[in-house]
Order: structure tokens, then C-alpha cells, then sequence
């Protein structure tokens, strides 16, 4: 999974030499073996160490505190979606839905690294929610679905439909 | 890339002698007390900050005490040097106000974003501090993703559970890790920016700086952290955060933590897994559950008695449970008990709980050759026989408290009068065909042979040993006599083709009709997935006439003239057993069996039985057009294997019912046992060695352990009265968490996932044990004022939670669960108005209720009694009684039971024969399969 969003990512970037990937460990963590130097170990660390190759450091954050949020929400994302039970994706959703309420991309306005791969880890997610489900979980949708749309992001992920009127009554919470 | 002289050189900087005084924190009320620090803010790098931006003093750092990460963020701002207030919350406080949990530390930035993660905290104050971060990244997301996870489970073990050994394999692997990727460094620190050595070694501090943590022989490990705990910000940060408590101050953060699992998928969670997720509880959710709890038991609402005759009643639940009718003429071993019987129980037991008006019936399925045979070599009649063997299935059942409403049997006038009715109702509708039937028939063995005890080859796909009803290897259908060079499977001679007419079933006329019902029933009621996929293959490809009579004598009397010499086939026969039984128990059986309206009828079965209650009864019953009760939840179990081995496969291996009472071991453990390894979903194996690890790890340290205490307290710290109890926080999460549990638990029995909702009780006495140990009631008996109060509220909440868990126990082990309500003098209606439509987790014992006197429930079983019960009953070991005379017998050719006596004089033949038998019964599909081998080689 993880390496098929590596690949995805590459595509997004316009990297044009694509890597090749293992992984180690139970949990498949991707490594990436360079040429030169140790091995990158680790989605998030591989993904940033792409964005860098393709020059475009302004996905990591253009300023210190914008870097450190883009940093943890990559790292909520391997930690709290990666590893979640079922009980938990509601936690979740609920959460991202409070937190995008007066947000356009996770760091703020502007579209990061952050928004791709927790796009792409949340994408089954999203998938099996029912029309009600995605209403309620409105900022969320609203904000899946902006990135989805977004240029060179989607790749080997199906789309979502995303209703834009709402079916069903508000004030449900 | 920065260089390292100048990162070395700050290094050394920051790791002057810290100005910070303690204390350093403030609570709410008294504002702000800050770090103030005087070493000069570097330059900052990174062309695309604008001045202005690095206001380090509007930002706010959140901590509380005893969580590492706090150390972390401490360390880090120590080292940045920058001004930052820092303020004291306690671990419940939700700083951030979209997520879920309380998470801390937090840094509030001055554009109001919260920043929830103490490693990009870290990575924040050490870049505005000019430091560089990039290299470290790598070793934080191994920090958070390998590391944490099982740190957490860790410390939870060690300092929650005491369990070191545990702890100390659970860091094995990353704490392994670390210490080989440190040797390979020419430096003792990890990167050459100081990021990744505050980050790992705050995580780490308290289990490297706590001796009680056996981390083994990792000397680069070791050396490294002493590096890093010597600087002076990780010193201070872990002073002010852990006090010098060392592992003591974690056990208030570690207790808000989610209990920590080391599992993850590798792909994500789908929607039909809903195992082991761990409660996620808003403060409402948990205010909720204490205020229910607070309301206490009803007053009134003593539980009704039960009245026979039981009938449906208007505006009730009326529930109609049935287990398979074992086969007379045998002892019914561990695999027949809870593939039926004990299943049916529980679930009997809970719906009564429950308050639903429902009635369980069984017996003894009496008719067929198996019958005959076993008279012929016993020297009885049939009837004698039956009489013998039903008394003995009565007696074990009694002795595993299977609670029946009425026992009964078929061999009885009743059974007669309805299978003759629902007979002629068929033949009367057209639904019965006549056929001449060519039927193999042995000379030798003077019989006509039944499907099973011919083989030949297969007329389809040519396969030597296909059997006489249906082929092994291409799966069809065969007609005995279709098979291409038959041999009778007892003498092995050639049988001959004769002819007798038969009467057959229609299925092909009722199919329709079936599968419309069928839609229905399995999308309405509850059908186990082996249920559904049975009966969908049987319609797969499509339903043939099934004759439903037979060349036999002990039998129900086939009524129509022309068959006078002949009985109903033991699989028409033998479900009408149900509704005769219900009619032997009361005049108005017809309240229960014609009356779909009212009442829900629940079938429990082995998997094997499932085509005949799910196709071929319900097309008797539907064809008869009687308006009769259908099967509306079919409950099918797999198979329970033996140790390693089938349950009475080739090697007469087994426990069986009358057997498990002379082990000593109490009945309700072994249905304890049985229920936890119930072939829920998937084949299940009895092992001795597991089910006294169970006794002794379940039963006896989690469960009866919590209830002992829990009763102890009450009697030793409080004169046997139940406390006051002042709830706090913790207490009205423990509640909040049994309310979790037992919801859990109700939504699982009512699906009748019997084996899923007994892990709900024991992860209740988890929490409750937890729950005692963390909050020691022992050690606050002795304190002033507050302690002793706290212990009373700890010991009467744990004494309620026993209570309740008597209630839930009821199902799975009635006599334990009575005990416990005797021993805490419980009233007797708390079970049903816990688990009864408005009942939940309530106060049943009020302070001041006096207590009986409290004794341990259950006892260890020794490796040494379970190591000679295990050579007892492990193969090819035969109970004396058991042992026939010495002449070998040829195993009777009997249908559907299969009995063996050989012994040892011919082993080898011996072998032959019990292997031969078991292979003929593995893929007998007949209502009842029981086989006994018993093989002496000795």
C-alpha cells in the first residue's frame, strides 16, 4: 500500500526517474535504498526526502511553524490513521472534521505533503462511507474532495463521488 | 548543511548549567510561571521567515506530570533558549479543542494553531532556535510509529501490572535496534543535531533511568544515554516532569493512555472486523454511565418464577430453542456438547436473564438401525435400550446444568400421531412420489445397505472409492446403484440390485417455495455465514426427490396401506422429534409450533446437520401447509478437534460426557472451558495443557481473583458492609468502561456470539483488577481521612463490579455465578434487572449492605493432575467398562452411528477398521453423527 502511494507520489511530484522500494519489518515500512548513503527509512521520511529531490520544499511548509504542522499531521497520520481499529475511524473523522472546520488544507491555506498522504491513507475510508456519513462528516469530505481534484494527486486511487447538496436534514451531530 | 563545529559548539552552550528553578510550573489560578532563559536566540535560517514571526513569547507550552513527552518538549525549550510560557494542566484536561482525547504537551502558537505533537513541538523550538532538524526526521517517525508503541505497552506493564519480564520483551526489538545503530557510530550521539537525542532520550528516560527495567546488555545504548541524560535541559525537563519518582509518577498518565496494542494491520481495518477495539468514551459518554449507575437497583421487580407450562404470550418475546437431538445409543462426547446442547444453554439462560418468555427443548433421538444393532449385541430390545441410554444422556446433561425445559424423546405416541399427520398432509397435497427403487441389498450380511456402507467407483469422474450417496472427489450426487463395481463396505462382497417401492419427498415441487422462505429467514433472522453456505449449495444445484422411507423395524410405522412394512427415514422422522417432544411437554404444543406469528425459533446445530433443518425439514413443514413455526435463527457450530488430533477420528481419542465428571474438574469449569473454545466461525481444538492454562490465568488470576478481592476488602477493611462511595474521575471511567463491556456482551449473545461476549467478562475483571492495583486500597486503608475514603469508594465499586459480573457469568457458569451472589448476599432479582431491557451496570450493593462471607471461587489446576488426565484420555486409552469381549467384531454396519468394539487381539486389523469407519463417517451428512472407536492396543 504504502509503496504504491511512494509511486503515486513520484507522478504527483514530476519526478520522471522513478525509485524502486522494499520494505522491512511486520509493518512493511517502505525503504528506499540510495545509491549513495544509508537507506531512508520510513513513509514520511521517504516522502519528504521526494518532495525535496523535486525541489518543491514549499510542500514541507514555508516557515518554521508551518514545517512543524505539516510534520505533525504527517505524523498523526502514520501513527493514529495507520494504526486504527474501526471503533477509532470515527474518532478520527470526527477530529480531521473539527479540526478542517475553518481550514482549506491541513496546514492551513496552503496545500502541503500533509494533505497528499493523508489523502491517500484516508481514502478507504472515505470509500466506504455511506452519503450520510459523508454529511456529517462535511469539512472532511469537502476537504477529500478538493484534494482529489487537486492536479496530480489521485493516481492509483478510484474517485469518490462527493454529493454537493446536502440529502439528508442538518443538525444531526 | 549545517556545520558540526557550530552544532557541537552550541551543544556545549545550552549545556551550561540551566537557570531554570523549580518549581517551574503553575497551576491555572496562579497565571504563568515561565522559563527564563538567557542564552541568545542564533540566527535563524531558512530565507522564506519574515521578521516579526518568531514571537516565541506569545507562545504557551501545556504540560502535565508524569508524561515523557512532556520531557521532550521541556528539554527542547530549554535547549532553544527561547521565552515561552509554560503552564501545569493535569492529564485530563482537553487543551486542544478538536481532538477527541486529552492530549499533552500542546504548544499554542500565536496564530492560534495547536500543536499536538511533542516531536514537532521539538522540532519547532529547535529550528526557531536556528538548529538544524532535517536529519533527525528519520529517527522521529521510527520514534512514533516503532518505538512508542511498544514503550507505552511497556510501561503499562511494568508500572500498571508489574510485569516485568514482559516489558522487557516487549522493547527487546527497537531497544535492540537502537543499541546496533548507535555502535556504528564514530559519535555518541545520534545524529549530529541535537533533535533526535532529546526526542529518543526523553522517550526512553524513564525505563534507562529506571533500574526495575531489565534491558539487557546494550552497551552503546547505555553509553549513549548517559550522554544525553547528563545535559543539563534533559535533566531539569525530567526533574520537573517526574519528580525523581521515576516510574511511580507515569502510573496517572499511563492509566489515560488507550490501552496499547502492538498489533497493526497491514491493511486496513475492514468493515466487517469490529474484534478487540478498545472503547473510545467522550466525558459525556462516561458522565452518563456514572449517573445510570448511581440510580441503583429497582426496588420492586422480584423475578417472576417460571410457570410450566411455558406458552407464548401476547406482547412478549417468545423465543422457541432447540439443540439437535443427540443419537439415543450412545454417550455424547465434548464435541456433541458444545456443538449443541451447552450452546442452546447459554443462550437459554441469557434470553431468560433477559426476560424474554422462552422455552428450550431436547431429547434423545431414538429410532434406527444404529438402535437395532445396539440391542442385537446387548441382548435387549430396542426399547430397553433406549430407556438404558436415555437415562444416561439425562444424567450427564444434568451434571453440565443444562438447563431444559423439558428432555424428552421420540420413541413416542406423539411422535407417531404427528409424523403420521404431517404425512398425510403431504400425501394428500400432492407432495409425495412413488418410486420403485433398485436398492443394493448384501446376502452375505442379510441387509439392504444404506448409502454410506457401499463404495464403488464413481460414474461421473471414475474415482475408486466413491461412497453410495455422493462421491468424495467430484462432489455429486450418486445413487447407490449407479456406482460402478460396488462392494459392501462391512464383508466387502459384491451386493446385488432389488427393488421395493418407496415414497419420496417432492423437493423439486416445493423449491420455490423454499427459497422464498429462505430469503426471508436468513436476511431476518440470524444465521451463522456456515449455515447460509451450506444451504445456498445445496440449492446450487437444485433440489431432487428424497425418499423418505425405509426397509426397517424400529421406526415410526409408515401409515398407508401399501407401505405397511415399512418406516419413516430417520432424516424425516427425526425433526418432527422437536415438535412431538414440545407436545410430550404440554397439550398446547401448538401455541409454540403452529404460530409463526408469535414466535421466533432458534435451531442449534453442528455444521453437519445444517441441510436437514435448513432444506429438508422446512419443505416437510412448508409442503404440509399448517401453518407451522419455521427455523428463523439456524446457529451452527464447526467441529472441536481433539489435542492435535480429530475429535473420534481414527484413534477412539476424546473426553466424553460421563468422563468429565470423574476428572474432578467442577462442571462449570469445564463449561467454562468448552464456551471459551466454542467452534465459533472456525474448527476449534481441546487441549489439556491450554485448558488448565486457561483455569489458571482466566479463571483463577483474572477473574476469581478481581471478585476475591473485591469481597475481601469489604469484609476485612469494612466489617463486611459495603462503603460509601465518592466517585472521582477514575471511578466513573472504570464504569464507564463495564458499561462499555457490557454492551458489548449484549450485542454479542443477542447475535448469539457466545464465545465473543465471554471475552467481554474477562476483559471486565482486567479492568477491575487494574483498577484495584493502581488505586491500592490496602495502602490507603491506613491513611488520613481522604485515603480511607478513597479506599471505600475503590472497594465499593469493585464489589458492585463483582455483582455485575455474577450477573453476566449466569450463562457460562451458574454455579459459580450463584456463588458469588450468595458470598456478596446479592439480591437475587440484580441478575435480571442488570442484564433484563432497562437494565445496564447499576449500584446493586448501596453502601451500608451487608456482605456473607467471602471464599475463592476456583481452584489451580497442577500440571501433574492435567499431565495424567491428558495421558488418560489421549488416544488408544479405553475406560475398562468400555473394553468388549476379547473376539473381534467386525465394526456394526450401522447408520448413522458408528460403534467399534475391537480389541487387541488383531491391532492391526483393528486399525484398519476404526480408520476405514472414521473415513466413511468424515463426510456423512446424516442428522447425527456420533462415533465411538474404542481401540485397545495394550
Amino acid at each position: 500500500m504504502a509503496l504504491r502511494e511512494l509511486s503515486s507520489l513520484e507522478k504527483c511530484l514530476g519526478l520522471k526517474k522513478p525509485n524502486k522500494y522494499s520494505t522491512q519489518g511486520e509493518r512493511k515500512v517502505p525503504v528506499l535504498q540510495n545509491n549513495n548513503g544509508p537507506a531512508v527509512v520510513g513513509l514520511v521520511t521517504i516522502a519528504s526526502s521526494l518532495v525535496r529531490d523535486a525541489k518543491k520544499t514549499e510542500l514541507l511548509g514555508n516557515t518554521a511553524e508551518q514545517r512543524a504542522v505539516v510534520q505533525q499531521w504527517l505524523e498523526y497520520r502514520v501513527t493514529r490513521l495507520d494504526s486504527c481499529t474501526k471503533d477509532e475511524v470515527k474518532v478520527i473523522l470526527k477530529e480531521l472534521n473539527h479540526y478542517l472546520e475553518d481550514k482549506v488544507y491541513l496546514a492551513g491555506n496552503s496545500f502541503t505533503l500533509a494533505d497528499v498522504l493523508m489523502y491517500y491513507g484516508i481514502h478507504y475510508i472515505i470509500m466506504e462511507l455511506a452519503v450520510q456519513e459523508k454529511e456529517k462528516y462535511l469539512n472532511v469530505t469537502r476537504w477529500f474532495d478538493h484534494i482529489q481534484h487537486y492536479p496530480g494527486v489521485r493516481h492509483h486511487l478510484p474517485p469518490v463521488v462527493v454529493l454537493r447538496n446536502r440529502v439528508y436534514p442538518s443538525g444531526q451531530h | 548543511m549545517s556545520g558540526v563545529g557550530v552544532q557541537l559548539h552550541q551543544r556545549v552552550e545550552v549545556g551550561k548549567p540551566a537557570e531554570l528553578s523549580s518549581p517551574c510550573f503553575t497551576d491555572r489560578n496562579n497565571q504563568t510561571r515561565q522559563t527564563e532563559q538567557s542564552v541568545p536566540i542564533p540566527e535563524r535560517r531558512g530565507e522564506s521567515e519574515r521578521g516579526g514571526e518568531r514571537k516565541a513569547g506569545q507562545m504557551k507550552l501545556f504540560v502535565s506530570e508524569g508524561n515523557p513527552h512532556c520531557v521532550k518538549a521541556l528539554a527542547a525549550l530549554e535547549l532553544s533558549g527561547l521565552k515561552c510560557d509554560v503552564q501545569l494542566v493535569n492529564h485530563e484536561e482537553r487543551v486542544v479543542p478538536f481532538l477527541n482525547r486529552p492530549v499533552i504537551p500542546v504548544l499554542l502558537l500565536p496564530s492560534g494553531q495547536h500543536l499536538f505533537s511533542a516531536n514537532a513541538i521539538c522540532q519547532l523550538l529547535l529550528e526557531m532556535a536556528g538548529k538544524s532538524t532535517d536529519e533527525s526526521k528519520q529517527l522521529l517517525e521510527w520514534e512514533a510509529t516503532e518505538l512508542q508503541p511498544a514503550l507505552l505497552q511497556a510501561l503499562h506493564k511494568q508500572a500498571l501490572q508489574g510485569k516485568s519480564s514482559e516489558a522487557a520483551a516487549v522493547l527487546k526489538g527497537p531497544l535492540g535496534w537502537l543499541d546496533q545503530y548507535l555502535s556504528k557510530r564514530t559519535t555518541s550521539f545520534l545524529t549530529e543535531e541535537i533533535l533526535a537525542d532529546i526526542v529518543l532520550g526523553a522517550a526512553l528516560y524513564p525505563v534507562l533511568s529506571d533500574p526495575a527495567f531489565e534491558v539487557g546488555d546494550l552497551p552503546s545504548l547505555q553509553a549513549w544515554f548517559n550522554h544525553v541524560r547528563e545535559l543539563p535541559a534533559c535533566q531539569s525537563a525530567a526533574q520537573k516532569v517526574l519528580n525523581g519518582k521515576g516510574l511511580e509518577a507515569l502510573k496517572g498518565f499511563l492509566q489515560k493512555q488507550p490501552v496499547p496494542h502492538l498489533q497493526r494491520r497491514d491493511s486496513p481495518p475492514s468493515a466487517s472486523e469490529m474484534e478487540e477495539s478498545e472503547p473510545v468514551m467522550t466525558q459525556e459518554e462516561i458522565e452518563a454511565a456514572a449517573q445510570a449507575w448511581r440510580k441503583g437497583l429497582p426496588r420492586c421487580s422480584a423475578t417472576p418464577q417460571k410457570k410450566h407450562p411455558i406458552l407464548p404470550e401476547e406482547g412478549k418475546r417468545n423465543v422457541l430453542l432447540t439443540s439437535a437431538l443427540p443419537y439415543v445409543n450412545n454417550v455424547p462426547h465434548l464435541g456433541n456438547i458444545i456443538g449443541c446442547v451447552l450452546s442452546a444453554d447459554v443462550f437459554a439462560r441469557y434470553g431468560r436473564l433477559r426476560g424474554w418468555n422462552l422455552l428450550y427443548v431436547c431429547g434423545t433421538d431414538e429410532y434406527g438401525t444404529a438402535t437395532e444393532n445396539k440391542a442385537r449385541e446387548e441382548g435387549l430390545t430396542p426399547q430397553e435400550i433406549c430407556d438404558k441410554y436415555h437415562a444416561v444422556h439425562c444424567a450427564i446433561y444434568k451434571w453440565f446444568q443444562i438447563s431444559f425445559d423439558y428432555f424428552g424423546r421420540t420413541t413416542t405416541e406423539r411422535q407417531t400421531e404427528i409424523s403420521q399427520n404431517i404425512f398425510w398432509r403431504l400425501h394428500e397435497r400432492g407432495f409425495l412420489l412413488e418410486d420403485t427403487v433398485e436398492q443394493l441389498h448384501c446376502e452375505n450380511c442379510q441387509r439392504f445397505l444404506a448409502d454410506r456402507f457401499v463404495e464403488g467407483v464413481c460414474p461421473h469422474c471414475r474415482y475408486p472409492e466413491a461412497r453410495g450417496d455422493q462421491c468424495d472427489k467430484c462432489g455429486r450426487l450418486i445413487n447407490a446403484v449407479e456406482l460402478k463395481e460396488p462392494q459392501c463396505k462391512v464383508c466387502q462382497q459384491t451386493p446385488v440390485v432389488r427393488s421395493s417401492k418407496h415414497l419420496f419427498l417432492d423437493l423439486p415441487k416445493l423449491e420455490s417455495e423454499l427459497e422464498q422462505w429462505l430469503d426471508k429467514s436468513t436476511s431476518s433472522g440470524d444465521w451463522t455465514n456456515n449455515a447460509k453456505n451450506i444451504t445456498r449449495s445445496w440449492l446450487r444445484d437444485g433440489l431432487k426427490p428424497r425418499c423418505i422411507t425405509r426397509d426397517l423395524k424400529w421406526g415410526t410405522p409408515v401409515p398407508h396401506p401399501d407401505y405397511s412394512d415399512k418406516v419413516f427415514y430417520v432424516w424425516f422422522d427425526a425433526p418432527i422429534g422437536y415438535l412431538s417432544i414440545t407436545a410430550n411437554y404440554t397439550s398446547e404444543w401448538e401455541k409454540w409450533w403452529k404460530n409463526p406469528q408469535q414466535v421466533e425459533l432458534y435451531n442449534f446445530m453442528a455444521k453437519d446437520n445444517v441441510p436437514f433443518h435448513s432444506v429438508v425439514f422446512p419443505c416437510s413443514l412448508l409442503g404440509a401447509q399448517d401453518n407451522y413455526t419455521l427455523v428463523n435463527n439456524l446457529v451452527a457450530t464447526e467441529y472441536l478437534n481433539y489435542e492435535d488430533t480429530k475429535f473420534s477420528k481414527s484413534r477412539g481419542v476424546g473426553v466424553f460426557g460421563d468422563m468429565a465428571k470423574d476428572t474432578g474438574i467442577p462442571s462449570d469449569v469445564w463449561r467454562f472451558y468448552l464456551l471459551y473454545l466454542r467452534p465459533e466461525g472456525q474448527d476449534s481444538a481441546f487441549s489439556w495443557a491450554d485448558m488448565a492454562l486457561k483455569n489458571n490465568s482466566e479463571l483463577l488470576n483474572n477473574l476469581g481473583n478481581f471478585i476475591n478481592r473485591a469481597g475481601m476488602f469489604v469484609s476485612k477493611f469494612f466489617e463486611g458492609h459495603v462503603p460509601e462511595m465518592v466517585l472521582q474521575d477514575e471511578d466513573k471511567r472504570l464504569i464507564a468502561q463495564v458499561c462499555w463491556e457490557l454492551k458489548q456482551y449484549i450485542q454479542l449473545l443477542d447475535k448469539v456470539r457466545i464465545r465473543d461476549a465471554l471475552k467481554c467478562i474477562l476483559n471486565i475483571s482486567r479492568h477491575g483488577n487494574q483498577y484495584i492495583q493502581v488505586n491500592e486500597p490496602w495502602k490507603k486503608i491506613k491513611g488520613g481521612d481522604d485515603d480511607r475514603q478513597r479506599a471505600g469508594t475503590v472497594t465499593g465499586v469493585s464489589v458492585n463490579v463483582a455483582c455485575l459480573l455474577s450477573a453476566m457469568l449466569e450463562p457460562y457458569m451458574p454455579t459459580v455465578s450463584q456463588t458469588i451472589r450468595d458470598q456478596l448476599q446479592a439480591p437475587a432479582h440484580c441478575s435480571s434487572a442488570t442484564l433484563g431491557t432497562d437494565g445496564g451496570f447499576l449500584c446493586t450493593l448501596s453502601a451500608g449492605h451487608p456482605i456473607g462471607t467471602v471464599s475463592p471461587l476456583f481452584q489451580k489446576l497442577e500440571s501433574e493432575q492435567i499431565e495424567a488426565l491428558k495421558k488418560r484420555f489421549g488416544g488408544q486409552q479405553v475406560p475398562s467398562s468400555m473394553v468388549n469381549s476379547a473376539q473381534p467384531k467386525p465394526p456394526a454396519a450401522v447408520e448413522p452411528t458408528v460403534n467399534a468394539s475391537v480389541s487387541a487381539a488383531d491391532p492391526e486389523r483393528a486399525k484398519q477398521l476404526a480408520a476405514a469407519v472414521a473415513e466413511q463417517v468424515r463426510t456423512h451428512t446424516h442428522t447425527h453423527i456420533h462415533i465411538y472407536i474404542y481401540i485397545d492396543t495394550i
